[in-house]
C-alpha cells in the first residue's frame, strides 16, 4: 500500500539534511549535492502521487488512513505518538510541498552556484521541507508543532544564511531573528490552544479531538477560546495582522528560499492549520468571523503597501502577505476547499515570480530596485514571459490558475452575505493588478535605466526549466477548480470535501447556487483587474508624469505606504525597547543589584557591625573581665534585694 | 554482589579516585588527569547499566542498603533509589568525566587538587540523590559545600573569593534551619505513641503529613527556604551569577548542570510529600514565584553584556520551569520538571562548556568582543546552535518535551487551581528565543571587526569528545524521551499519590470536626474548627478557623480569617478576609474585601466592595 511509504517521504529529505549536512563540505561537487537534495525531495512527490492514485481509487469515505511510527511523549494522560495521517487534505499539502519544493530545489542548483556554503544551504532546504512535511501530515497537535516551529528555525536559517551580509538598515541577521523571534511570538497562542485542546479533549489527536468535538454545542465559549488562540499562533506563521511584519524581511536570504517560504511552505502553515481544524471553527462563528475580517484586512493593508515599493522582492513579499489575506477569508466564511485551492495555486504563480525575480537578481549582478532596471525583456526573453504568466495569473484573469480560486473564494463571501469583505476582496484584486502590471512594466518593459556596467543575461537551464514547468502549472492549475457556473466540475471541492463535511455539516446549508450572478461577478472582477493591468500599463509606460505628480500631490499618503505604514518603528517604539530597557535599567540594574543583592550584602554588613561591636567585650584582659564580673553579681544581688 | 551494593560502590568510586589522585606525585598531570577521568568513567558505566538493570514497574526504591549509624537515634547509612534519583544519579555521572575532560588545558594550577575535588563534589552530589535518610542526606548536602566552594575560591576568576563566600553563605543560611527542621521532625517521631527518634525517610513519611498544621507549615518552610536557595528561586538568586561568573568551567557545569537540581530534588523528595497540607498552602505562592523566576529570569538574562552571565540568568529561568511543573502535583507537570532537570543539566552544562571553550581561547566572555565566529570556527558555531535550540525548547530536541509537559501539566493542574501560571510561565518560551538568539547573532553572525578573533581555530578533537555526548543525549531525549519518562513514571505516580493520600488523610481527621487541613476538590468538603484551605470544593467552609475558600461554590468561612475567592455564595462572617469575585459573596462583621461578586456585600466591616452588581 503506497499510504503506508508517506513517513518515507519525510524521512528522506531529512536523510538528504543528513548527508549534506555532514558529508557535504567533502562532497565538493556541487552537481552531487544538488541532486541529492533534490531527488530527496522529488521522491516525497512521487510518494505522494501514488497515494493520491490509491486514495481516489478508494470510496470518498474512506479515504484516511493513520500511519503510526512509534509512541513520542507520554506522560499521565498526555499519549502523543510519532505518527502521519495520510487523508486528502494531507496529501494535496503533500503534492503542493514536494512537488514545488522540488522545482524549486533543482532552481537553486543553478542560482546557488559558487556559493561557498553551497552544501549548507542545501542541508537546509532539505530540513525545510522535513520540518514542513510533518507539519502537513502530523496526525495530531505536537507534532504539527515540531513542524510548526521547525519551518521557524529553518527560516531563520535560511534567511540568515548570508550571516555577514548587511540587510537594509541592520544585517541578515536582524532579519533571521525578527522571523523566529515573531513566529515564535505566533507560537505561544499555538500552545495555549493546545494546552485548552488537552484540557477539554484529553488528547492531542486530531481523531480524537473531532470526534469529541462533533457533540459540541455551536458558540461553546471552551472552542471560542481555542480557535481564537490557534489562529493567533496563524498569523504569526501565515504573516497576517497583526504578526505579518517579518515576512518583508524574510527577503534577506537567498532568493530561493523566498520562493519556498512564499510559495511551498511556511506560510501556508497558518491556513492548512486553520483548514485542518474547520471543525473547530466551524463550531465558533465568532472565531470565523475574526478570520475572515483579519483576512479581508490584510488582504487590502498589505496591497495599499505594495502599491509603491521599488524592491522587486518586497512587492512580491507583500502580493503574498496579501494573497495570503485571501486566503483566510475564504476560511473565514465557511469556503474551506477554496482556500486550499488558492494555496495551491498560488503556490505555482508565486514560487514562479519569486523565481522570476531571482533570475531577474542573478542577471542583474545582485541589483533589486526595480527604478534601476528596465528593458530586460529583450535579455531574458523565458524569465520575462513566465514572469508575466504569472502576473497574469495573480491579477486574476481568465482562464488562468489565479482566476479560479480568486473568484471562488470572492463568490463564496459575497454569496454567504459578506458584502463588505467581498468589496474589499475585489478592491484588493485591482490593487494586485495594478503593483504586479507596475512590476512587470518597470522590470522588463519600460526603457532600461541600469548602468553599462551591467551584462543581462538569460538563466541557465537548471533555472529556466523550473520557471518554465511553473508557467504551465500557473496556467492550468486552475483546470482542478472550475466551477459548475463554468461548467466545471469542482474537482478539487469534491476531492477534499470529506475533509470538510462535519465542519460544513455544522454551518449548515449555503442553500442554492445562483450561476447567473455568480457570472456576473466573474465578469466584475476581470474587469476589475483588467483596469488594474490598464492602468499600470499607461501609468508606467506612458503618463510617466502621472504616478510622480501624484506621488508630490499626497506625499504625506506616500510616505505613509513607503514607510509601510510605521508598523515596525511601532512594534519596537511600543514593545521592544520599553521592555529591553526596562530590563536593563530597571530590573537588572535596579532589582537585582539595587534592592536584593543590596538586602543580601546589607545583611552581611549588618552582621559585621554587629560582631565588631560584640568583639570589644572580649578584650581578653582580665581586669575588664574582673570588673564585669563584680558589677554583674551586685547587680544581681540588688535585683534580689529588692524583691 | 555488585547490584546489591552498586550504590555503595557508586559513591565510593569517586572518593578513591580522589585518594588516588591524592596520592600521585606531585608533578604528574598527565597521570592525575587520567585518574580522575578513569575513575569518573568508570563510575558513569556502572551507573549507565544501574539505568538498564533499574525495573521501572516496581514502585519501592531500589538497590536499598541500611547499615545502623547511630542506632540510639535511628540514624543510618540509608541509601536507594527511585526513578526520579536514577535520573539524577545517571546526570551527575554522566556530566563529572565531561566537566573533567573540559578542564584538561585550561586548569594547570594546582592540578591535583582541582581533580580531587571534582571527584569530592560528585560524591556529595551523588549521596544527596541517594540517600533515605535525613541525617545522611544533610550531611551530603554539607559535605557538597566544601568542594564547591573550593574550586570556585582557587580556580575562579578576578572576583573569586566573594563570589565562594556569597555561594557558602547563602547555602548554608538556609540549610541551617534544615537541620532543625530534621531534628524537630526526628523529635515528632519519638512522641507518637510507641514511636521513637527517626530519621528514617520512608518512616517520616507516613508520620510527618500528620503533624499538626502550625508546625507543619515551620517544617515545610525552613526545608523549602534551604531547597528555594539552591534552586535558585527569585528572590532568592543572586548567590548564582557571581558563583557562575567566577568559577572555572568545570565548576560552571556541575553548579547548573547538578547542584541546582539537588534544590528541586529537594522538594520532590522532601518538603512535598513529608508536608502535604503545608505544600497545599504556600503552594500558590512557590507557584507565582516560579513564575516570576521564568519570566525576570529571562529578561534580565537578554541584557547581560557577559556571555557566562547571561548562561547563569537563563537557568533562573528553566528551573522556574522545573518548580513550575513539580508544583503542579499532576503526572504530566512531575514528569516534565524532573525530565527538565535532566535537560537543563544537559543544555545549561553544555552552554557553559562552550562559554569555556571560547573563553580559553580569547580569555574574554563580553558578547562585544565577539562578532562573526560562525565564518571562522563553523563546527563551533554549529554546536552551539544545536544546544541554544535545545535550550530554546525547540521541538526534536530535549527542551521541549519537558517545558510542554510542565505547562500542560501547570495548566490543567487541580492543585494549582489556575491555567494562568501555565500562561504566564509560556510566555518564557517566547523570551527564550528573544535572548538566546539576540547573543547568537552578536558572536556568530555579522562580519569578523575584531582582529583578535581572526585566527581562532576552531573545535579540537578533545573538545569534540566532550561535546558530542551531550549532542546526542539531547536529540535522544527530543525524540524518543520515552527511554527516560519510563523510568521515572512509576516514581512521580508515587509521588502524586502519596501527596493526595495525605491530604486526604487529613479530610478523614477533619470528619472528626476538629483538626488542621484542608479539603481539595472534594463536594461538600467541610473544616470545622480548623486551620486550613478549601479549594475548588463544591459547598466547602471553614468553620471557625482560618484558611482559604478557592474556586468553591458557596463556600463559606465562618468566624475565621481568610479568603473566599471566586466562589459562588462564598461568605466569610464574622472573620478577616477577603471574597473574591465570587457570586453573592459577603463578608459579615469582618475586616475584609470583596471584589467583583455579584450581590457581594461587606457588612459591618471593614473593608471594600468591588465592582458589585
Amino acid at each position: 500500500m503506497a499510504y503506508e511509504y508517506v513517513p518515507l517521504a519525510v524521512l528522506l529529505p531529512f536523510l538528504g539534511f543528513l548527508i549534506n549536512g555532514f558529508l557535504g563540505r567533502y562532497l565538493k561537487r556541487e552537481a552531487l549535492i544538488g541532486s541529492i537534495a533534490s531527488l530527496m525531495v522529488g521522491a516525497g512527490f512521487v510518494i505522494g502521487l501514488t497515494t493520491l492514485f490509491e486514495l481516489l481509487a478508494a470510496p470518498p469515505e474512506s479515504r484516511t488512513r493513520i500511519v503510526e511510527l512509534f509512541p513520542w511523549i507520554s506522560a499521565g494522560g498526555l499519549n502523543v505518538p510519532v505518527a502521519y495521517q495520510v487523508d486528502p487534505l494531507s496529501v494535496t499539502m503533500l503534492l503542493i510541498v514536494t512537488g514545488v519544493g522540488f522545482l524549486i530545489h533543482v532552481y537553486a542548483i543553478g542560482y546557488m552556484h559558487g556559493d561557498p556554503g553551497f552544501w549548507r544551504f542545501f542541508a537546509y532546504l532539505n530540513l525545510f521541507i522535513f520540518a514542513m512535511l510533518n507539519l502537513v501530515l502530523a496526525d495530531n497537535f505536537l507534532l504539527l508543532f515540531l513542524g510548526w516551529e521547525g519551518v521557524g528555525l529553518c527560516s531563520y536559517l535560511l534567511i540568515g544564511f548570508w550571516y555577514d551580509r548587511n540587510f537594509e538598515k541592520g544585517t541578515t541577521g536582524d532579519a533571521a531573528k525578527k522571523a523566529f523571534i515573531v513566529n515564535r511570538i505566533g507560537d505561544f497562542g499555538f500552545l495555549i490552544g493546545m494546552f485548552l485542546i488537552f484540557s477539554t479533549f484529553g488528547s492531542l489527536r486530531f481523531q480524537t479531538v473531532f470526534a469529541q468535538a462533533a457533540a459540541f454545542e455551536v458558540g461553546s465559549p471552551v472552542i471560542l477560546a481555542i480557535t481564537l488562540a490557534l489562529f493567533f499562533g496563524a498569523t504569526g506563521k501565515s504573516a497576517q495582522i497583526p504578526l505579518f511584519v517579518w515576512l518583508p524581511d524574510a527577503m534577506a536570504g537567498p532568493t530561493p528560499v523566498s520562493a519556498l517560504i512564499h510559495a511551498a511552505t511556511m506560510v501556508t502553515a497558518g491556513v492548512y492549520m486553520v483548514a485542518r481544524c474547520s471543525l473547530l471553527y466551524a463550531l465558533a462563528p465568532a472565531a470565523l468571523t475574526v478570520v475572515a475580517v483579519i483576512g479581508a484586512c490584510t488582504a487590502v493593508f498589505a496591497a495599499t503597501i505594495g502599491l509603491v515599493q521599488n524592491d522587486i522582492k518586497k512587492v512580491l513579499a507583500y502580493s503574498t502577505i496579501s494573497q495570503l489575506g485571501y486566503m483566510f477569508l475564504a476560511l473565514g466564511v465557511g469556503a474551506f476547499s477554496a482556500g486550499i485551492f488558492h494555496v495551491m495555486t498560488h503556490a505555482f504563480f508565486k514560487a514562479l515570480l519569486f523565481l522570476g525575480a531571482g533570475s531577474v537578481i542573478h542577471a542583474m549582478h545582485d541589483e533589486q530596485d526595480i527604478q534601476r532596471m528596465g528593458g530586460l525583456k529583450a535579455h531574458m526573453p523565458v524569465t520575462y514571459w513566465t514572469f508575466f504568466i504569472a502576473a497574469l495569473a495573480i491579477a486574476g484573469i481568465f482562464p488562468l490558475s489565479g482566476f479560479f480560486s480568486k473568484d471562488e473564494i470572492l463568490w463564496k463571501a459575497f454569496s454567504g452575505g459578506h458584502g463588505v469583505l467581498w468589496a474589499m476582496g475585489l478592491a484588493g484584486a485591482f490593487m494586485t493588478a495594478f503593483y504586479m502590471f507596475r512590476l512587470v512594466v518597470l522590470t522588463f518593459e519600460a526603457e532600461p535605466r541600469w548602468g553599462k556596467d551591467k551584462h543581462p543575461h538569460e538563466a541557465p537551464s537548471t533555472m529556466a526549466v523550473p520557471l518554465i514547468i511553473l508557467a504551465v502549472l500557473s496556467v492550468v492549475g486552475g483546470i482542478a477548480g472550475i466551477p459548475a457556473s463554468l461548467g466545471g466540475g469542482n474537482a478539487i471541492e469534491h476531492w477534499l470535501e470529506p475533509v470538510f463535511r462535519p465542519a460544513l455539516d455544522k454551518l449548515g446549508g449555503t442553500g442554492h447556487e445562483d450561476h447567473t450572478m455568480e457570472l456576473v461577478l466573474m465578469a466584475v472582477s476581470v474587469s476589475v483587474a483588467l483596469s488594474g493591468i490598464w492602468l499600470a500599463r499607461r501609468w508606467y509606460l506612458r503618463k510617466k508624469e502621472i504616478p510622480e505628480a501624484l506621488t508630490a500631490r499626497i506625499p504625506g499618503i506616500y510616505r505613509l505606504l513607503w514607510n509601510k505604514y510605521y508598523v515596525d518603528e511601532a512594534y519596537d517604539g511600543a514593545i521592544v525597547t520599553p521592555l529591553q530597557k526596562g530590563s536593563e535599567k530597571l530590573l537588572w540594574k535596579v532589582v537585582d543589584v539595587g534592592v536584593i543583592d543590596w538586602l543580601v550584602n546589607g545583611s552581611a554588613r549588618a552582621v559585621g557591625f554587629v560582631s565588631r561591636g560584640l568583639r570589644l567585650l572580649q578584650t581578653g584582659a582580665a581586669q575588664s573581665y574582673v570588673v564585669v564580673f563584680i558589677l554583674g553579681v551586685v547587680a544581681i544581688l540588688g535585683w534580689l534585694l529588692v524583691h | 554482589m555488585i547490584t546489591e551494593h552498586i550504590l555503595s560502590i557508586l559513591l565510593a568510586l569517586p572518593l578513591l579516585g580522589a585518594c588516588a589522585v591524592m596520592l600521585l606525585p606531585r608533578h604528574s598531570g598527565a597521570a592525575v588527569k587520567i585518574t580522575g577521568l578513569l575513575f569518573s568513567g568508570i563510575a558513569f558505566a556502572l551507573s549507565v547499566w544501574m539505568f538498564v538493570v533499574f525495573d521501572e514497574a516496581q514502585p519501592a526504591m531500589q538497590f536499598v542498603e541500611y547499615v545502623s549509624w547511630i542506632p540510639a537515634l535511628d540514624i543510618g547509612y540509608s541509601v536507594g533509589i527511585d526513578g526520579i534519583s536514577l535520573l539524577l544519579v545517571v546526570l551527575t555521572t554522566f556530566l563529572t568525566p565531561i566537566a573533567l575532560l573540559a578542564s584538561w588545558d585550561s586548569v594547570k594550577d594546582r592540578l591535583k587538587g582541582f581533580v580531587a575535588l571534582m571527584l569530592l563534589l560528585e560524591v556529595g552530589t551523588l549521596g544527596v540523590f541517594v540517600a533515605l535518610d535525613l541525617f545522611l542526606f544533610y550531611v551530603f548536602w554539607e559535605f557538597m559545600l566544601i568542594p564547591m566552594y573550593f574550586i570556585i575560591g582557587i580556580w575562579g576568576g578576578a572576583d573569586r573569593v566573594y563570589a565562594a563566600v556569597k555561594f557558602f553563605l547563602f547555602t548554608m543560611a538556609g540549610s541551617v534551619l534544615m537541620l532543625v527542621a530534621i531534628i524537630w521532625l526526628g523529635y515528632y517521631a519519638s512522641t507518637l505513641p510507641g514511636g521513637h527518634f527517626t530519621t528514617n525517610l520512608l518512616t517520616l513519611y507516613s508520620v510527618a503529613p500528620g503533624i499538626p498544621f502550625a508546625i507543619q507549615s515551620w517544617m515545610f518552610l525552613a526545608f523549602t527556604l534551604s531547597f528555594a536557595i539552591k534552586i535558585p528561586l527569585f528572590p532568592l538568586h543572586t548567590w548564582l551569577p557571581d558563583a557562575h561568573v567566577q568559577a572555572p568551567t568545570a565548576g560552571s557545569v556541575i553548579l547548573a548542570g547538578v547542584l541546582l537540581k539537588m534544590g528541586t530534588y529537594g522538594l520532590l523528595r522532601f518538603s512535598i510529600p513529608l508536608f502535604p497540607d503545608a505544600t497545599f498552602t504556600y503552594l500558590p505562592y512557590l507557584a507565582i514565584l516560579a513564575v516570576i523566576g521564568i519570566v525576570y529570569g529571562a529578561l534580565v538574562s537578554w541584557v547581560q553584556p557577559d556571555l557566562k552571565k547571561l548562561v547563569a540568568y537563563s537557568s533562573v529561568s528553566h528551573l522556574g520551569f522545573v518548580v513550575l511543573g513539580l508544583l503542579a502535583l499532576n503526572e504530566e507537570g512531575v514528569q516534565g520538571g524532573v525530565l527538565q532537570m535532566v535537560n537543563h543539566g544537559l543544555s545549561t552544562g553544555a552552554l557553559f562548556l562552550l562559554v569555556g571553550m571560547i573563553y580559553d581561547r580569547r580569555h574574554t566572555r563580553m558578547i562585544k568582543d565577539y562578532g562573526g565566529l560562525a565564518r571562522i570556527m563553523p563546527v563551533y558555531a554549529t554546536m552551539f546552535m544545536i544546544v541554544m535550540l535545545s535550550s530554546v525548547g525547540l521541538p526534536g530536541l530535549n527542551g521541549f518535551v519537558g517545558e510542554f509537559l510542565i505547562l500542560v501539566g501547570a495548566f490543567t493542574s487541580q492543585v494549582l487551581g489556575s491555567p494562568w501560571y501555565a500562561v504566564a510561565g509560556a510566555t518564557g518560551v517566547i523570551l527564550a528565543a528573544v535572548y538566546l538568539l539576540w547573543s547568537y547573532q552578536r558572536v556568530f553572525f555579522g562580519r569578523v571587526e575584531n582582529p583578535d578573533n581572526k585566527g581562532l581555530r576552531d573545535l579540537s578533537l578533545r573538545e569534540w569528545c566532550v561535546l558530542v555526548p551531550v549532542i546526542i543525549v539531547i536529540g535522544w531525549i527530543g525524540v524518543y524521551p520515552k527511554t527516560f519518562l519510563d523510568k521515572s513514571a512509576v516514581a512521580t505516580r508515587s509521588v502524586v499519590q502519596r501527596y493526595e493520600e495525605g491530604r486526604r488523610g487529613d479530610v478523614r481527621a477533619v470528619s472528626g470536626m476538629q483538626g488542621t487541613g484542608a479539603v481539595q476538590s472534594g463536594q461538600s468538603g467541610n473544616i470545622l474548627a480548623g486551620t486550613g484551605a478549601v479549594r475548588s470544593g463544591q459547598s466547602g467552609s471553614i468553620l471557625a478557623g482560618t484558611g482559604a475558600v478557592r474556586s468553591g461554590q458557596s463556600g463559606s468561612i465562618l468566624a475565621g480569617t481568610g479568603a473566599v475567592q471566586s466562589g459562588q455564595a462564598g461568605s466569610t462572617l464574622a472573620g478577616t478576609g477577603a471574597v473574591q469575585s465570587g457570586q453573592s459573596g459577603s463578608t459579615l462583621a469582618g475586616t475584609g474585601a470583596v471584589q467583583g461578586g455579584q450581590p457581594g456585600s461587606s457588612m459591618k466591616g471593614t473593608g471594600r466592595t468591588q465592582t458589585r452588581q
